[in-house]
């Protein structure tokens, strides 16, 4: 018994109508052991999750808990088995305290209080077995995303799952909180919980996984001990093809000065955002600005693509000046100075997800004579050249008919990327370009990105993706709580440096 | 205007209160799980008239009582069927409820007693009788005699139909399920988070139908109290607007019942100052009764509008579940 495996799965088959998602799938994890699962946006990860949890019910297969084949029709059988899901987008009342998030389905009784007595000593038990501190009376909305991932884990623990599936848990968190989070699964191993990680980040898979199987159009390919692997081997497997994970650059040859920004302060809800932001951008030459998420990267983004409005300071475009008060600023106006701008949140600023993908990329370009003719939109027009854009773009299905949520995230990224990048403006605005998205697309983003830094035009990239900072980037600033903390030439950093950085250690301090 | 004036216009004001209080705890049970319901007035009235149907054919109130509660719970179904059952829009449900009930109870009405789409009137078995505390004073000329506490013994607490002190009894009770019990907690969670519910492995659709009954429950309790304890009949439209009312009271309240009791009693409040003085007289200017009549809705407006603060309803109110990955 105790040699069986935790989980084993055998000839698993679900197909959604037409489209196999997951073909005869089998896989087995031992017991105390972290089993990474990879695959590209679409693999059918998320599906076989879905039907260890039971959510979805598997056309063909067994599933094997512990060497004993176990039925999952729904997630209550999942739970009963042992099995718990920490979600990408975490299942918690957002108004409720965590005390009460835990207890929620697993109540002891009719009446709440003894529960939540109980729960809240367990709790304190499991925090302090675990690493897992966190306040049992506090109101989830007031916690930090780490925090709140905390609280989905502590769930899991609480119903006695022996079984963690965790799906891309990273996604959501700051180096720091992902490290955290990692020591907490080490934990959680040693004490024989097994741990299934689903992600699309091979530096993780490499750091804490112990074996490590690979999806690829709904089949596992591969399942290798993860010592005996390498990320680029990894990749390779994913997409089907060599992947060149760290992008090709030549050396940048820096013109002119194309955006100078001088002491740019944005107030937002009575809060300071940017507190005198100062920065050029030439010719040729890519600015990366890193930093933890929500230390005002999204408002020097949204000033530039002139979607809300400066409290001071001024911005200039080839020595010109840039409206950033708001009365003659907006997308429209900046498309036509030449600034491009691939938002941050492409499902809620780049697309508007039920339109049709050739309605997409006519946005903030539709006044442009070639889509229009006379006072009527040439339609035919828009959609030849999205079909051409799409081809150009690699967005798949090249489809201009299919709306934009149709699309993978990756796909809808190149939708965006398509629109905004293929005019070549002489400044581009790129937030998180690749969030979201898988391998190859992220190839296929940076390399663009590069060809248009080459073609001599200016680019300001925003990322919490250090790799991706340090990648692409010429000179990289760091922000923190509204200020550049200092530049850096990625050639003499490390994440380190600027992992300090961005927690607002200067070097003086540290 | 003497102690005992105020009193009889308290008296009034808990009256008044009762089918809104009642409406008002039946729209935040709905709500609370997450379905919006605006089919409250529809509710109320089509109790209010099988209430007073069916106490005039039998005689017996508590019978009618029954079915106005039978009826109420019918149209509860309705709605639950087509919000939560088949993921309609909660608001057209609630509206489509509102015409439903208002036709339908005038059309039956004519059918069965021909007299205009009205009950006939209720005789004194087929209502609910005020219930005298003991040691309460019950004419007038008695309480005018004791001292301020006797008065509001008797005149304001005691001398109310059964309706009245159960309308009161279901704040504390709602308040100890919603808080204090498992199903309470589960009922605010599917109205905050479906999903979070789901994933615990809890019905979704079970908890709503549940919240969703327990509406029909008190609507049919308020249309009857309508129609057998406030009056002695139905009347076309004798709801008139309380269910929406009920809704302004319920975000007024912030979903929350002590305060739907205290918004509650507010609005009543209102409506007895409003049916109290229907001349008043300025000077040489006489404020018409129709002001009077109009101004407990103006006020309800204003206080809407001008003293609520931020009211965040429940946050998976009004959208159907669906459940994905």
């Amino acid at each position: 018994m105790t040699d069986a495996p935790a989980i084993e799965l055998r000839g698993i088959s679900k197909a959604f109508g037409p489209v196999q998602a997951n073909k005869d799938i089998a896989m087995s994890v031992a017991r105390g052991t972290i089993h990474g699962i990879v695959g590209e946006n679409g693999a059918g990860k998320s599906t076989l999750m879905s039907i260890l949890y039971g959510f979805y019910k598997a056309d063909r297969g067994e599933i094997f808990i512990n060497g004993k084949a176990t039925a999952i029709p729904d997630s209550q059988a999942a739970i009963r088995a042992g099995i718990g899901m920490v979600h990408q987008h975490f299942k918690l009342v957002e108004n409720f305290t965590v005390v009460e998030n835990v207890i929620l389905g697993a109540e002891d009784g009719a009446m709440l209080r003894p529960s939540i007595a109980k729960a809240r000593r367990l709790l304190t038990e499991l925090s302090e077995e675990y690493g897992l501190k966190v306040d049992p009376d506090a109101i989830i909305e007031d916690l930090s995303v780490g925090h709140q991932q905390r609280v989905e884990i502590l769930k899991q623990l609480y119903r006695h799952a022996d079984i963690l599936i965790l799906d891309e848990p990273t996604g959501v968190l700051t180096p720091s909180e992902a490290d955290q989070l990692f020591l907490i699964l080490e934990r959680l191993r040693a004490e024989g919980k097994t741990i299934i990680l689903i992600t699309h980040k091979l530096r993780e898979i490499m750091e804490i996984t112990d074996t490590v199987s690979v999806m690829r159009r709904g089949e596992m390919t591969n399942t290798v001990k993860t010592a005996d692997t390498s990320p680029a081997a990894l990749a390779e497997m994913m997409v089907g093809r060599k992947v060149l994970l760290q992008v090709d650059k030549t050396q940048a040859q820096p013109g002119e000065v194309v955006l100078s920004v001088r002491d740019l302060r944005v107030t937002r809800g009575g809060v300071t955002r940017l507190k005198g932001v100062s920065f050029d951008i030439r010719r040729g030459e890519i600015l990366g600005i890193a930093g933890v998420a929500g230390n005002g990267q999204t408002e020097l983004l949204e000033v530039l693509g002139g979607m809300i409005a400066a409290s001071g300071g001024s911005v200039s475009l080839f020595g010109q000046p840039l409206d950033i008060t708001g009365t003659a600023a907006n997308g429209q106006t900046r498309r036509a100075r030449g600034i491009g701008h691939v938002p941050e949140d492409r499902q809620t600023e780049g697309l508007i997800m039920p339109f049709e993908a050739w309605e997409n990329v006519a946005f903030g370009y539709h006044f442009d004579p070639k889509y229009n003719s006379g006072p009527l939109m040439d339609n035919a027009a828009i959609r030849a050249d999205c079909a051409d854009k799409m081809a150009r773009y690699d967005v798949r299905p090249p489809n201009p008919r299919l709306p934009a949520r149709n699309f993978s995230g990756g796909n809808q990224q190149k939708i965006v990327v398509a629109r905004e990048m293929d005019r070549a403006p002489d400044l581009l605005l790129v937030g998180q370009p690749t969030r979201g998205v898988d391998i190859g697309a992220i190839e296929f983003i940076h390399k663009q990105i590069i060809a248009l830094r080459d073609q001599g035009k200016a680019i300001l990239l925003v990322s919490v993706e250090l790799d991706e900072i340090m990648g692409l980037s010429d000179r990289i600033a760091v922000m923190f709580d509204g200020q550049i903390m200092g530049e850096r030439l990625p050639q003499d950093t490390d994440q380190n440096a600027l992992g300090l950085l961005m927690a607002g250690v200067t070097e003086g301090a540290a | 205007m003497d102690f005992l004036t105020i009193l009889q216009i308290l008296d009034s004001t808990v009256r008044l209160a009762t089918p809104l209080l009642l409406a008002c705890l039946a729209g935040l049970w709905s709500e609370r799980a997450g379905i919006f319901d605006i089919g409250l007035e529809g509710k109320m009235l089509i109790a209010a008239f099988f209430a007073a149907a069916i106490a005039y054919t039998s005689g017996l109130v508590w019978v009618g009582l029954l079915a106005g509660i039978a009826a109420s719970i019918v149209l509860a179904l309705l709605h639950g069927l087509a919000s939560i059952t088949f993921r309609g829009n909660q608001l057209i449900s609630g509206v489509a409820i509102n015409f439903l009930a208002a036709g339908l109870a005038v059309v039956i009405a004519q059918t069965w007693f021909a007299q205009g789409g009205r009950t006939p009137q209720l005789s004194s078995d087929a209502r609910f009788a005020n219930i005298e505390l003991p040691g309460a004073a019950t004419r007038i000329r008695d309480i005018a005699q004791q001292g301020p506490l006797g008065q509001t013994y008797s005149e304001l607490i005691s001398g109310h139909s059964i309706l009245v002190y159960l309308a009161l009894a279901c704040v504390p009770l709602t308040w100890w399920l919603l808080y204090r019990t498992r199903f309470g907690l589960r009922l605010r969670a599917v109205g905050e988070n479906p999903a979070a519910v789901d994933t615990a492995g809890i019905s979704v659709v079970g908890l709503r139908f549940a919240a969703v009954l327990i509406a029909g429950v008190l609507c049919g309790i308020a249309g009857a109290y309508l129609s057998t304890a406030l009056s002695s009949g139905f009347v076309k439209d004798m709801s008139a607007g309380r269910g929406f009312i009920a809704l302004a009271a319920l975000i007024f309240a912030k979903w929350r019942p002590w305060y739907a009791l205290s918004a509650c009693l507010l609005f009543g409040f209102f409506d007895a100052v409003g049916n109290r003085y229907q001349n008043i007289q300025l000077g040489e200017f006489i404020v018409p009764v129709q002001f009077m009549q109009a101004l407990p809705y103006i006020l309800v407006v204003i206080v809407l509008a001008g003293l609520v603060g931020k009211a965040i309803p429940p946050r998976a109110g009004g959208e159907p579940y669906v459940k994905e990955r």
